[in-house]
């Protein structure tokens, strides 16, 4: 079936594990922002939803990094951090082992794509499944993208990777959505956490939206790096959410620079019919 | 140094209950197997976060084993900019692209984007 839904969040542990520190209006916006999104997927139909993640040396480290990582499991477990600490009670998300079996082997024809049949979620998947499924009621299928040990997944093949999935999703009778999850400017877990670059974030979003691939793929990690942080390396999330919609135009429903959750918290989807 | 097996110890800590009892029953013997330095195993063992992060452990590392010793996020976030203060920029790693010589100089060099946390300001996070 058609993919039915594309859409990206922000996923910073903050937002669970310190919620209770944020300015409480802020929060508010941003909330009521993903319960829309949960119910849009909802509305949509999803059988499955495809999380477009970004973790952080979770399962995936220095000795083995793969550039694209997709699960292939029936269930997953998490989070692997400490449930006080991220404010996320220890849960079993529901997988489908057979269904991402046939989208890793439709990407496979031009994506290199690696697959895991064991992953715990970090908060990187951890904090939108608390919001996006909070019953695990939707089975979800996880994909990484290699945003933390430089060298980095380049930005052209996160692109490339999103038509893939785009193509594998369209192939299969299950109806698919699919989230991309990272921060955009933020210095997470540094000295710097809590500062944002707003301006930044909405030049970035205002390409996302018009699904501006010269624009998207025109950033590099240096830049990114001096301007947005090393969170900003998570953009690679936002831009295979767009090379899934290629074509399709964008609203960000939410924007909001929360520091006590080191980003600005973002809720935003493309219109699938628009392309 | 061994930025490398530094990580690779703090990854295998956060993800193992059973290392994790290993390093609270002997925190020396728990760093045996990995090639580490004098220096990385005095910061691992005592712990010295700020000097971790002056090595130039990534603190999506760190954060957790911050959390582990109870060390509450803006003491966390203190002890990093204090181990800048001490030891001077990251020596190495992703902090280290562009130079890491503490907030203000980034701050500066950013163009004085407001926001940092002031860990003064943050109270204790939930739980830890």
């Amino acid at each position: 079936m058609p993919l039915v839904y594309a859409g990206v969040c922000s996923h910073a542990p903050g937002i669970t594990g310190r919620a209770d520190q944020a300015d409480p209006r802020a929060r508010a916006t941003f909330y009521e922002a993903f319960e829309k999104m949960r119910a849009d997927i909802a509305n949509s139909g999803a059988e499955a939803l495809v999380v477009i993640a970004a973790e952080h040396f979770a399962n995936f480290f220095m000795d083995n990094m793969p550039t694209f990582a997709v699960g292939m499991a029936d269930f997953y477990d998490g989070p692997i951090e400490d449930p006080a600490w991220l404010g996320i009670e220890p849960f079993r998300a529901p997988g489908n082992r057979d269904l991402s079996h046939r989208l890793i082997t439709e990407m496979m024809q031009t994506v290199d794509v690696s697959y895991a049949e064991e992953w715990k979620f970090d908060h990187g998947i951890a904090v939108p499944l608390h919001f996006l499924t909070p019953t695990f009621e939707l089975p979800v299928i996880p994909v990484n993208i290699n945003c933390q040990g430089p060298p980095l997944t380049p930005l052209g093949r996160a692109w490339a990777f999103g038509e893939a999935l785009r193509r594998a999703a369209d192939a299969v009778p299950e109806r698919i959505a699919v989230v991309g999850t990272g921060g955009i400017s933020h210095w997470p877990a540094t000295p710097d956490s809590g500062k944002i670059n707003e301006a930044w974030d909405r030049d970035f979003l205002d390409s996302w939206q018009r699904n501006d691939r010269d624009a998207l793929l025109a950033y590099n990690d240096t830049g990114v790096h001096a301007e947005a942080g090393q969170g900003g390396f998570e953009i690679r999330t936002f831009i295979a959410v767009s090379g899934a919609a290629n074509g399709a135009t964008g609203t960000v429903h939410c924007y909001v620079p929360i520091p006590i959750f080191a980003v600005g918290c973002t809720i935003a989807s493309y219109d699938l019919n628009s392309c | 140094m061994s930025l490398y097996y530094t990580q690779k110890f703090l990854y295998e800590l956060n993800r193992s209950p059973a290392m994790q009892k290993a390093y609270r029953d002997d925190p020396l013997a728990a760093l045996d197997p990995f090639d580490l330095t004098t220096e990385e195993r005095g910061a691992l063992t005592r712990p010295d976060i700020g000097l971790l992060f002056h090595l130039g452990v990534n603190g999506q590392i760190l954060m957790h084993f911050a959390a582990f010793h109870r060390i509450e996020w803006g003491d966390y976030l203190q002890r990093m900019r204090d181990g800048i203060e001490t030891h001077g920029p990251v020596r190495e790693g992703v902090y280290a692209m562009t130079g890491y010589e503490g907030t203000e100089a980034h701050a500066t060099s950013l163009g004085q984007f407001s926001g940092a946390e002031a860990s003064s300001a943050s109270p204790a996070p939930k739980g830890s």
